[in-house]
């Protein structure tokens, strides 16, 4: 039987409010997911599933009034059974006479509540449209694209074809009630090339929330085998200061790290190089960076926070400025400013801080100039592992690409590592590309960073 | 039969012929083999911040994830309702992998041999059960951090906890329970001078009960390793950049077999071929001073557990045995498939993810050389004491593991301390270039977290200390 979901996050909330809570707020999410991989044209898994889940965050108020603040508790579960939900609420309200008064803890205040309104453009159902059969048919034309390509791709770990559909409704007791739902769909390949005895492998893939926007599952497969057939022969280069062009999938990454280094967890803590840094140069003049949430069909737009505060657009980075780090009510209250609508709920927990769709603004050359330009470099495809420190800023990742020589990728690399300090390398991007393409919530075009170190041999 | 852990069937009201249909459903198109997995977690966690309780929260989740494999194909469903039209619905869902006429799972259920003794019994702790000792562990760790230097600005502890039970019932009559405590303490600090700030983290704790933070790793213990940690980093230098002898310390630094060795000797992969392993049993792929196994019997250690999310008993497997290729690690699709032995690897991160071969505590035996004697024979290159994470590339072997903490070595001594640098190395050649291997052995103190295809699962490492003849160091300084 349906439950109404909407209304049982409001009753959690008021049984809750009635166990002596000062301020509480309930989250439910509800998911259905599907998910078929092909491999050398065989079906090796199905999976069709869904679930939801509940959770809970209550505020009481401090002992004796005198210290001011709230102390908070939460916490959640899968069992939406009478005795479940009520085990949920019950431990809430006894875990909340063990934290400690915290004077930011609470609530956004009553008038920071909303909603955008007007279609988003997050939810389609045709992602499920298709039946089993024909998502299979998908997935295998996208892996046998890939294995068709060129002689040298010999093995594959498949082609996939996935869908997905959720939705989350959010209820506190300041009268805030929301739902919203989302759609997602996306077909990958990951080819395996061979050639003297070494392997190599690359992937692509095609997100988006209709099917009508998926990319077809020949183009898919023909770019992963393109990326998986350039990294054959790849050897390692001796250890140079270089220029370094990064390509798209990978500058995301870079850019990921300015929004680690602007979440107001990281900044009120002073665990962040950028922290105390606002109205300061931080980056080039050419580097403007932007968190919008509001962008219809966008991987990270929603149209109220995890807090049921609107989401925004918000200059982060203007002409290499910092003007705005992201916040949620307890950072911007810990750093006496106002949220920016960036509040990540997950089921338990604190919020933490989440990005809208956070990118970095384009330019006008395209990647072959970009390329063009550069004497002797790297060009990097893919990074490993995750050494940044974004308290110092130091930068020391694994990586693998193609050799730039006299304006051309050359040849392939890899078993390098790339290293520097953002505080530098954002000072130091000298070319931006005009390849700006989200392919999830945080996007960025190819860039050019130079200054960095290169180490192989 | 006797199922020794009553649970599932006393709270959601399950019964033994239920079982027997819910795997006829799942084998009703066919199939060679279908598993029930029932899993039922509680987990329960307290973050002290800025001298603060900030946070408090436990939570449950359970369901059940139904199984069914045909040839090499699998098929999967779950459901976190437990009623039986649900189970059944998911049952036959997973059923539509196969197509042919209907089977019979083996209606006479045995127990797996089991073992049951690797970690405390710890029954699903009521929401205020042992909270007061909660709130002293993470105030202890903060002031212990504090108090190590005036230095050290910000302190973050937390304590988390969680149980997890499960009942994994097969078709071809195979049933077992486990009952798998987990606890970790956890320690973040920022040290702050004239010079900048650096950060400094420690954690540590296994398949053990609250007491172990009281006698055997204190709060104090991990709140001044982290503390040290963030000073140390306050005055480091650059890390060089390139080709160098690299001495690894004891314990943490096993994280290194994780990446370059472990994930390539999952079976799967190497059935696929797609491992830059595959076809290397029986060969050379390290120097001879190398044994390396996964054992996942050892008592109370986070990697450890009494059966594997297959309901197979977890075993002392050896993958490396001086410097010869012994084997895979491997679940029951893998092990049916390549006609090798199951060695209990088959993990999954709960009942909505279907078990894949996963390690469970890596590690390398102990060999012969002093450590000291180790660090004396290098005359130019680093010491890495300790690591945060890494990463593999299993297809061409590459693999990257990043140190958080390191000292340059400079005529047979430990001098200056460096920045976080990676080392980047390639999987099959890379122990082949040990040297020496120390005679301290160490296992990590419980803080690893293994990724893959999405699935979280808790694993160990463990390494004495062994100098690398050369391998590359990703920093910025000329080397």
């Amino acid at each position: 039987m349906p439950i109404d979901l909407k209304q049982l996050a409001t009753d959690v909330v008021k049984r809750a409010m009635a166990g002596g809570a000062a301020a509480a707020e309930c989250v439910v999410r509800q998911g259905d997911e599907f998910s078929s991989v092909v491999r050398l044209g065989q079906v090796e898994t199905l999976k069709e599933s869904g679930g939801r889940s509940m959770g809970l965050r209550i505020f009481f108020h401090a002992n004796g009034g005198g210290e001011g603040g709230f102390r908070a508790a939460s916490t959640h579960t899968s069992d939406f059974s009478k005795e479940g939900v009520e085990q949920m609420i019950s431990g809430a309200l006894a875990l909340a006479k063990i934290t400690s008064a915290d004077p930011h803890s609470g609530l956004p205040a009553a008038g920071e509540f909303g909603q955008l309104s007007g279609d988003l453009a997050l939810y389609y159902d045709d992602v499920y449209s298709l039946p089993t059969e024909e998502r299979i048919a998908q997935a295998r034309r996208a892996e046998q694209a890939a294995m068709s390509a060129d002689p040298r791709i010999s093995n594959s770990e498949g082609g996939s074809f996935d869908a997905a559909t959720g939705n989350k409704i959010l209820a506190n007791s300041l009268g805030f009630v929301g739902e919203y739902r989302r759609s997602y769909c996306s077909l990958s390949a990951v080819p395996i090339a061979q050639q003297d005895g070494a392997m190599q492998r690359d992937f692509w893939y095609s997100v988006a929330r209709t099917l009508a926007k998926l990319d077809s599952p020949e183009s898919v497969g023909k770019t992963a085998a393109a990326r998986t057939l350039r990294r054959l022969g790849a050897r390692k280069v001796p250890t140079a200061r270089v220029p370094v062009v990064f390509e798209p999938m990978v500058a995301r990454s870079l850019i990921e790290n300015i929004f680690e280094a602007v979440n107001g967890d990281s900044i009120y803590r002073g665990a962040s190089f950028l922290a105390g840094r606002l109205g300061e140069q931080v980056a080039g003049e050419n580097v403007n960076v932007i968190d919008d949430g509001t962008i219809p069909g966008g991987f990270g737009t929603s149209p109220f926070d995890g807090e049921g505060v609107p989401t925004r657009r918000t200059v982060v980075i203007e002409r290499g400025v910092l003007k705005s780090y992201l916040l949620n009510t307890y950072t911007a209250r810990k750093l006496g400013l106002a949220t920016t609508g960036n509040a990540s709920r997950g089921l338990a927990g604190t919020p933490g801080i989440g990005v809208g769709n956070f990118f970095l603004e384009a330019g006008d050359k395209t990647a072959e100039a970009i390329i063009r330009e550069v004497p002797d470099g790297l060009y990097v495809t893919e990074f490993l592992g995750f050494g940044v420190n974004l308290v110092t800023g130091d930068f020391s990742r694994g990586a693998s690409g193609l050799w730039i020589r006299n304006g051309e990728l050359a040849f392939p690399v890899e078993e390098i590592t790339v290293a520097g300090n953002l505080r530098d390398m954002f000072r130091n991007i000298t070319a931006i590309g005009s390849d700006l393409e989200f392919r999830g919530a945080v996007a960025a075009p190819t860039i050019r960073i130079d200054g960095l170190t290169v180490a192989g041999e | 039969m006797t199922i020794p852990d009553q649970f599932f069937f006393e709270r959601y009201g399950l019964a033994a012929r239920d079982l027997e249909k819910y795997l006829a459903a799942a084998l009703s198109a066919g199939g060679d083999y279908a598993d029930l997995y029932f899993e039922h977690h509680y987990s329960s966690g307290i973050t002290l911040d800025e001298s603060l309780i900030k946070s408090a929260s436990q939570g449950i989740s359970a369901g059940c994830g139904v199984r069914v494999i045909s040839g090499e194909r699998t098929g999967y469903a779950y459901t976190d309702d437990l009623a039986p039209e649900r189970i059944l619905r998911a049952a036959r869902t997973a059923a539509m992998i196969a197509s042919g006429p209907a089977k019979q799972p083996i209606a006479d259920l045995k127990q797996s041999p089991l073992r049951s003794d690797l970690y405390p019994v710890v029954s699903s702790p009521a929401a205020d059960a042992g909270v007061a000792q909660k709130l002293e562990l993470v105030l202890r760790a903060d002031r212990a951090a504090r108090a190590y230097d005036p230095r050290i600005f910000q302190v973050r502890a937390s304590y988390a906890e969680e149980t997890r039970r499960i009942l994994v019932v097969g078709s071809d009559g195979s049933i077992a329970t486990d009952l798998q405590p987990l606890a970790r303490f956890n320690v973040f600090c920022i040290a702050k001078d004239e010079s900048g700030s650096a950060r400094g983290s420690a954690g540590g704790g296994g398949r053990v009960a609250q007491d172990y933070f009281l006698t055997e790793k204190t709060p104090e213990h991990f709140a001044k390793e982290a503390a040290r940690q963030a000073i140390i980093q306050l005055g480091a230098q650059d890390a060089p950049a390139g080709e160098m002898p690299v001495v690894l310390g004891p314990g943490w630094p096993g994280i290194l077999l994780h990446e370059a060795i472990g994930h390539g000797l999952e079976a799967d992969f190497n059935r696929k071929q797609t491992s830059a392993f595959t076809g290397l049993v029986g060969r050379r792929v390290a120097s001879e001073k190398c044994t390396v196994v996964d054992n996942g019997t050892l008592p109370s250690r986070r990697g450890s557990i009494n059966v594997d999310d297959e309901g197979s008993p977890t075993q002392n497997t050896v993958l490396i045995e001086n410097g010869i290729l012994k084997g895979y690690l491997a679940d029951k699709l893998s092990s049916k498939l390549m006609g090798i032995a199951d060695t209990g690897n088959g993990r999954r991160e709960s009942y909505e993810h279907i078990p894949m071969p996963r390690m469970t505590n890596t590690y390398m035996l102990a060999g012969d050389d002093a450590p000291e004697d180790i660090i004396r024979s290098v005359e130019r290159g680093i010491y890495a004491a300790n690591f945060g994470g890494g990463q593999v590339d299993i297809t061409n072997g590459k693999f990257v593991f990043s140190a958080s903490e390191a000292y340059l070595i400079e005529d047979g001594h430990v001098t200056a301390p460096l920045k976080n640098c990676t080392l980047i190395g390639n999987g099959p050649d890379v122990l082949t270039r040990v040297s020496m291997v120390g005679n301290d052995l160490k296992l990590d103190e419980g803080v690893g977290t293994c990724g893959k295809d999405g699935q979280s699962v808790p694993v160990g490492v463990g390494i004495p200390t062994i100098k690398v003849d050369w391998i590359t160091v990703g920093g910025t300084a000329k080397g």
